[in-house]
């Protein structure tokens, strides 16, 4: 079964960021399904939903971001979907 | 049904921005098949048993916790109580058992084990007299061994000749441990109706009707409940309930599957949900601001006991809904040394001992964290035990006393702990001797169950 994750990307608005992430996701040859942006208590917030066909993949690509991560100062993370269906659907 | 984009951003607040986070995920071991007439061979086996089940412990739930995106902030093992393997040991043996145990909780990783305890609620057998003997320098001697004793339940009455020992034990634990502040004592719980699957410490233990090893989980989530209300200011005390119920609905199915996925990926049975309110000394992660937040100026003044019944009693709603196996305390723990909001409350001169005391009656445990001065005597320190114990005796419910006296400390002063067990201003106690009552001995007999007015 393909699994799907949330990539969640917070910190302060500026040029690039959209390109930048989906860069390392399309070289890491992951699809994305779904994306979105706004402002989170005066933070840029965007947020992807992406397929991942092995969760164990989840770290390597939580890495990759890293040099991102500083260079825009922006955080970045990756988690299954599960959790967000645990807990708002019963 | 997709999960929708607010659905995503709420779940990322809670854990980027009011500390969400699985408190604890705990092993329970039994140790009963440890027994041998050599007790060299005892201590092996302890050992083997412990490092061997949880090898992958903080490996497994760190993983987890990372692909999930929630933290799991403290992983930990509780063991079946160690009097149970201690019949034939000596005081010295018992303390090196302790010793085994503080190696094997180092070996792993695991910042505490709990379970060095003993059920004395009804009477003291070989193995928990050496165990109770051993206590002070146990707690003195390790770092990462929990104690907890259990001096009373409903249905067999309070053993106060093991409730005095526990005002000695405490005392000369302070003392052992004084030039760390008395530490000792942070480690040592005395309980009335304890439970069996307490994921939280000091006061886990693995009970003697659970199996061989299994997994429960504590989450918690005081800032997430304090952010929730926070957005409903004008929220009649209904709407309040209902804004804890459903955080806490929230917050405990992300624990269950967090959990689960953790004591599967360990190939032991998982146990039960602890869903509790429990403080850290992280900004806004308190429950005291949490009574404060629903209206109170400062907590411990009128009108505190009624709110934090109200916030228990939701959390336990929520709770119940969203797991089916909600054990262990689950409801709102006030330690005081761990709320920024409870120490305030102290300073300022709004919140006393005797209104804890009263706190305890409604919510999930007792008189915790609390450091009291350094000359309360044994005697005192024992009636305030047992004041405790009727309390969760008369009411069923769990109560607990985890104080530390401050050897060398007054009323007024303030002393740091340190860590995850914060800081605290030592609170006095009354000047009046209960002496003759500790003295006294014997059994307080189990109360009546019906006429319960």
């Amino acid at each position: 079964m393909q699994n799907r994750a949330v990539v969640s990307v917070v910190g302060k608005d500026q040029v690039g960021i959209i390109s930048k992430v989906t860069t390392i996701l399309s070289e890491n040859n992951v699809n994305i399904h779904d994306i979105s942006q706004t402002i989170l208590q005066d933070f840029f917030t965007m947020i992807m939903l992406i397929d991942i066909n092995d969760p164990s993949n989840l770290a390597t690509l939580q890495d990759k971001f890293k040099p991102v991560e500083s260079e825009l100062g922006l955080n970045i993370n990756i988690q299954l979907e599960d959790v967000f269906q645990a807990m708002h659907r019963v | 049904m997709p999960i929708a984009f607010t659905e995503i951003q709420e779940t990322i607040r809670m854990v980027e921005m009011e500390h969400l986070d699985i408190r604890t995920v705990t092993m329970g071991i039994s140790l009963r098949d440890c027994a041998d007439h050599d007790f060299e061979i005892v201590k092996q086996k302890v050992y083997d048993k412990i490092t061997s089940y949880a090898k992958n412990l903080q490996s497994t739930a760190n993983q987890v916790a990372k692909e999930y995106g929630v933290p799991i902030i403290n992983k930990r093992i509780a063991i079946s109580p160690a009097a149970e393997i201690l019949g034939n040991a000596s005081k010295e043996q018992a303390i090196e058992l302790a010793e085994t145990l503080d190696k094997a909780a180092q070996t792993l990783g695991v910042d505490f084990i709990g379970g060095f305890s003993a059920l004395v609620h009804k009477g003291i057998s070989n193995g928990d007299q050496v165990l109770l003997d051993a206590l002070p320098e146990a707690l003195s001697n390790t770092e990462r061994v929990c104690a907890s004793i259990s001096v009373a339940t409903t249905r067999t009455g309070i053993n106060m000749d093991a409730v005095a020992k526990m005002g000695q034990v405490i005392h000369e634990t302070a003392t052992l441990t004084k030039d760390n502040n008395s530490i000792g004592c942070a480690k040592l719980v005395v309980f009335c109706n304890p439970v069996e699957d307490n994921p939280f410490m000091a006061g886990a233990f693995h009970g003697a009707g659970e199996g061989e090893a299994v997994l429960s989980v504590g989450v918690s989530g005081p800032g997430v409940v304090l952010h929730a209300l926070k957005r409903y200011p004008d929220a009649d005390l209904g709407e309040v309930s209902e804004v804890i119920k459903k955080t806490a609905f929230k917050i405990t199915r992300a624990g269950e599957l967090i959990g689960r996925v953790v004591a599967d990926q360990l190939n032991v049975p998982f146990g039960i949900m602890d869903l509790s309110l429990a403080p850290t000394n992280a900004l806004n992660d308190s429950v005291a601001e949490i009574l404060e937040e629903i209206g109170l100026e400062r907590v411990g003044t009128h009108g505190t006991i009624a709110a934090l019944a109200l916030m228990n009693d939701a959390v336990k709603k929520g709770g119940a809904m969203a797991s089916s196996y909600v054990g262990g305390l689950s409801g709102a723990f006030i330690p005081v040394s761990e709320d920024n909001g409870m120490i305030r409350g102290i300073e300022d001169g709004a919140l006393s001992l005797s209104k804890l005391e009263a706190m305890t009656c409604v919510c999930s445990v007792g008189l915790d964290m609390i450091a009291l001065e350094g000359k309360a005597s044994p005697e005192t320190l024992a009636a305030i035990i047992a004041d405790e114990a009727a309390i969760g005796m008369i009411n069923k419910k769990t109560t607990a006393v985890r104080v530390i006296p401050v050897i060398g400390k007054e009323e007024g002063e303030t002393v740091e702990f340190g860590g995850l067990l914060g800081r605290a201003p030592i609170i006095g106690v009354n000047q009046f001797a209960p002496d003759k009552f500790i003295q006294r001995g014997g059994r307080i007999p189990a109360p009546l169950q019906s006429l319960i007015n």
